[in-house]
């Protein structure tokens, strides 16, 4: 499974403070399984903090932790389009269902 | 009653605070059987309501109150007499439970295979989405789990709230609030730990997928029962490993044929279904859970979290901003080292190491001590476990700093800014942390190379590590400079740092095209959020560099000197040496003095002084020093070497072979560990030698023709 369509939008071509929304988690084996472990997985929203100085590695947000990753990793996840929903769900979103709880 | 506790947990979880909190300073450490990964293994204190007994010493204060001393509260806390025996085993720091690492396939084994009665996972509140990942999975290996919920101190700060119970019921298994730095709630985590380790209580049965890959994970799960129960494992852990096409697991279960093609099956056409491949449908499902389980069971702030790490980080990685912020923070540790405060430190230092020889001595000679045992004991022996115990400070000094820096956060930011560099290299961002510990002691920089992927990657930095002058050529330098260049200390020290990383750049480059071809593992690594070093880390830290240095001090070292005093004292028969020409130690660096001819330092002074530095750098100056016969740093000493290294070329030819030539007997040990293999780090150290040795003569014969010296 490689993803390095030039038509698709991958997390690559984010610009910083921009926030995509991942399609397929590409890459092989050790650096596919890893990537998922991580947090990377289909649906999960991501949000381009900055990149390092010389333009890579990247530092991402995504569940509430920030990952670096190399642009040429970052080019093996591929988003969802422009037309599908991108909505923010990040950490400070409010929650919705504060019922059952003390304090 | 004997139990054994495993201590499992993300990176950056404040999983070594938790250790430490709850081991004190009853620890062991080891190597996991076979490969060369650290275990830690240590004896949890006793513990009684409140106050701790462990040698009659109170351990844990007690702080806090509000949401984590609550629960505490409600409970009485049972005598806990039969606590006495807990052997807790620190695993790796992971974030999953993949065949990917050496650190992950070490920790499931150790949970299935040797069976501790308790695995205590540690969780990081504040990132609990991606902490619980390795939660979820160490649940399904079906051994008892209880979950202690760190740094419960910020989550309160952040004004969150976590719904303790909710979770425990989602989970299916205690889950304890605690503060591991501030010792918050630890004697809870030791009561219900207990609690499980004596019940064997299990975890409750936890189903965290839904629809198709619930099916398909049950199905497959049927299909395997037997062949797992057979092997001791969890048919849906055995499961969910064979969704994630896991080698170790496939080839463990040892399935027919048919069955697995069944299973391919019903892989594959739940793979349609789902739109994505079957590993992915496992951290999507693993995720997915999680997810809603915190929708349930924590109520953010709806002001949002602090952005204090998130400003600290727009400084320190800013894109204009964060090369010399970097560079000035180095410069700081290195001036802070050995800069005015540094040597200030050293010098009082120093002072009451030779007071104490002083005093030995004068006792000595009043217990009429017969004088050649004398002469052993303070020329020999004394003087040269003083002059490495005097420069203990500045090691100590770089550590504290290096460590403040690690804890912070930092260090994780120096590497992402660093990668593109070294990636230049064929390594990644992860070598820089070696390298820059490397500047204190290549021992522990060379052991903090695990934490590369791959075992190319580990070699590599380890071959470039020794390049960065270790603290322990301090004193060579400072030595040389009083004695050649005293108007510019500076200058020289710089230089020969400079030179050092100069040549590392060189070899790497020769290295990745002759050796280490292709590229580095690809760098993926957690950022963790800053935070502020404690005392307490940082000052155990300290301690431990201090122990190991002192214990370096009196046997490596001591032992260096013995056998320095020793050879060249007496002759290979036996009889005392008239002079050092005659002894044994003259003999062997007579016959080695050739050699270093070419590079202008071809006596048996200069010699011998380079095969004892192979004991330990911080020998060449003690060598020195009893060869010339005189005290270290004392006016005679400085005369003296300006005897042995004739003019000003011939001590920097020295001076560039000590800075690069082979790595003390520790360093070349912890390199034959952490490279796996005795040749590597023969030919390693052996090619570091030849480097320094040609350079050295180039520098010489190169400024013997220019008319220099």
């Amino acid at each position: 499974m490689t993803h390095e369509n030039q038509q698709l939008r991958t997390l690559a071509d984010l610009k910083p403070g921009e926030r995509g929304i991942v399609a397929q988690v590409g890459g092989e084996g050790a650096l596919h399984r890893h990537l998922l472990d991580m947090g990377i997985t289909p649906g999960v929203s991501i949000l381009l903090q900055k990149t390092a100085p010389m333009g890579d590695p990247l530092e991402l947000h995504l569940r509430g932790y920030a990952l670096t990753l190399r642009v040429d990793d970052a080019r093996k996840i591929v988003l969802r389009g422009d037309d599908e929903d991108v909505e923010d769900p990040g950490y400070a979103t409010p929650n919705a269902h504060p019922q059952g709880l003390p304090h | 009653m004997h139990y054994t506790f495993a201590l499992a947990g993300n990176q950056n979880s404040g999983k070594t605070t938790l250790f430490n909190q709850l081991t004190g300073s009853n620890q062991h450490v080891g190597n996991w059987p076979g490969v060369t990964v650290e275990q830690k293994t240590g004896t949890m204190l006793h513990h009684h309501h409140g106050k701790q007994t462990h040698l009659g010493l109170p351990v844990w204060r007690r702080s806090g109150h509000g949401v984590l001393r609550k629960e505490t509260d409600l409970k009485e806390t049972r005598v806990p007499e039969k606590y006495s025996d807990v052997t807790i085993v620190d695993l790796p720091g992971i974030y999953s439970l993949s065949p990917y690492s050496m650190e992950e396939i070490i920790s499931r084994n150790y949970i299935v295979k040797t069976k501790p009665d308790l695995v205590i996972n540690i969780v990081d509140a504040t990132n609990l989405e991606r902490n619980l990942y390795l939660t979820l999975q160490l649940l399904q290996l079906g051994r008892p789990v209880v979950v202690a919920l760190n740094m419960m101190d910020e989550v309160r700060s952040h004004g969150d709230v976590i719904d303790l119970k909710a979770m425990e019921k989602a989970l299916g298994v205690p889950v304890v609030a605690i503060s591991a730095r501030k010792g918050e709630g630890l004697d809870e985590l030791v009561r219900r730990s207990m609690d499980v380790a004596e019940h064997r209580q299990l975890p409750g049965k936890l189903d965290i997928c839904r629809g198709e890959a619930h099916k398909a994970l049950h199905a497959v799960a049927h299909l395997v029962e037997r062949n797992a129960m057979a092997r001791d494992i969890t048919p849906l852990y055995a499961a969910t490993k064979l969704f994630e096409g896991d080698e170790p697991m496939i080839a463990e279960l040892d399935l027919s044929e048919e069955t697995r093609h069944i299973i391919e099956e019903i892989l594959s056409s739940m793979e349609k279904e789902q739109g994505m491949e079957r590993a992915a449908v496992m951290a999507d499902t693993r995720y997915r859970f999680i997810e809603e389980m915190l929708t349930a069971c924590v109520i953010r702030n709806p002001e949002g979290p602090d952005k204090l790490s998130d400003r600290i980080d727009g400084v320190l990685t800013h894109r204009v901003l964060a090369i010399p912020v970097f560079l000035v923070m180095m410069l700081l540790v290195f001036y802070i080292t050995f800069g005015p405060f540094g040597s200030m430190v050293v010098d009082w230092f120093s002072g009451l190491v030779d007071g104490g020889i002083q005093v030995m001595g004068n006792a000595l000679e009043r217990w009429g001590v017969a004088l050649w045992v004398r002469e052993l004991v303070v020329k020999g022996v004394f003087t040269g476990v003083g002059s490495v115990l005097g420069f203990m400070p500045t090691i100590l000094i770089l550590f504290l700093l290096l460590s403040v820096l690690e804890d912070s956060g930092y260090m994780a930011r120096a590497a992402f800014l660093m990668d593109r560099p070294l990636r230049k290299l064929g390594l990644n961002g992860r070598s820089f942390i070696p390298m820059m510990m490397g500047f204190g002691c290549s021992v522990p920089a060379i052991m903090s190379a695990r934490s590369m992927s791959t075992q190319r990657d580990r070699r590599f930095t380890i071959m470039l590590t020794p390049f960065m002058s270790c603290g322990a050529k301090v004193p060579i330098y400072a030595l040389f400079t009083a004695a050649f260049f005293p108007d510019h200390p500076v200058t020289v020290m710089t230089a020969l740092y400079l030179m050092g990383i100069l040549m590392s750049i060189a070899a790497g480059l020769l290295l990745k095209r002759y050796v280490f071809h292709g590229d580095a593992s690809p760098f993926i690594m957690e950022l963790p959020s800053y935070r502020l070093p404690t005392p307490r880390n940082v000052g155990r830290q300290i301690w431990e560099k201090a122990k190991d240095f002192i214990r370096r001090a009196f046997t490596v070292i001591f032992l260096a000197t013995l056998v320095v005093w020793f050879l060249q004292s007496f002759t290979f028969n036996l009889t005392a040496a008239q002079s050092i020409g005659e002894s044994m130690l003259g003999s062997i660096a007579g016959f080695l003095a050739p050699v270093f001819a070419p590079a202008g330092f071809g006596n048996v002074q200069a010699s011998t002084a380079v095969l004892t530095g192979i004991m330990a750098k911080e020998s060449v100056v003690s060598t020195l020093a009893v060869l010339s016969g005189a005290e270290v740093d004392s006016v005679e000493m400085l005369a003296n070497l300006r005897s042995i290294f004739p003019s000003t070329l011939s001590a920097i030819s020295f001076l560039l072979f000590v800075l690069l030539y082979m790595p003390c007997i520790a360093a070349f040990a912890a390199m034959r560990r952490e490279m796996g293999s005795l040749r590597w780090a023969f030919w390693t150290v052996a090619g570091q030698t030849a480097l320094a040795w040609v350079v050295a003569t180039v520098v010489y014969q190169g400024g013997l023709l220019l008319g220099i010296g």
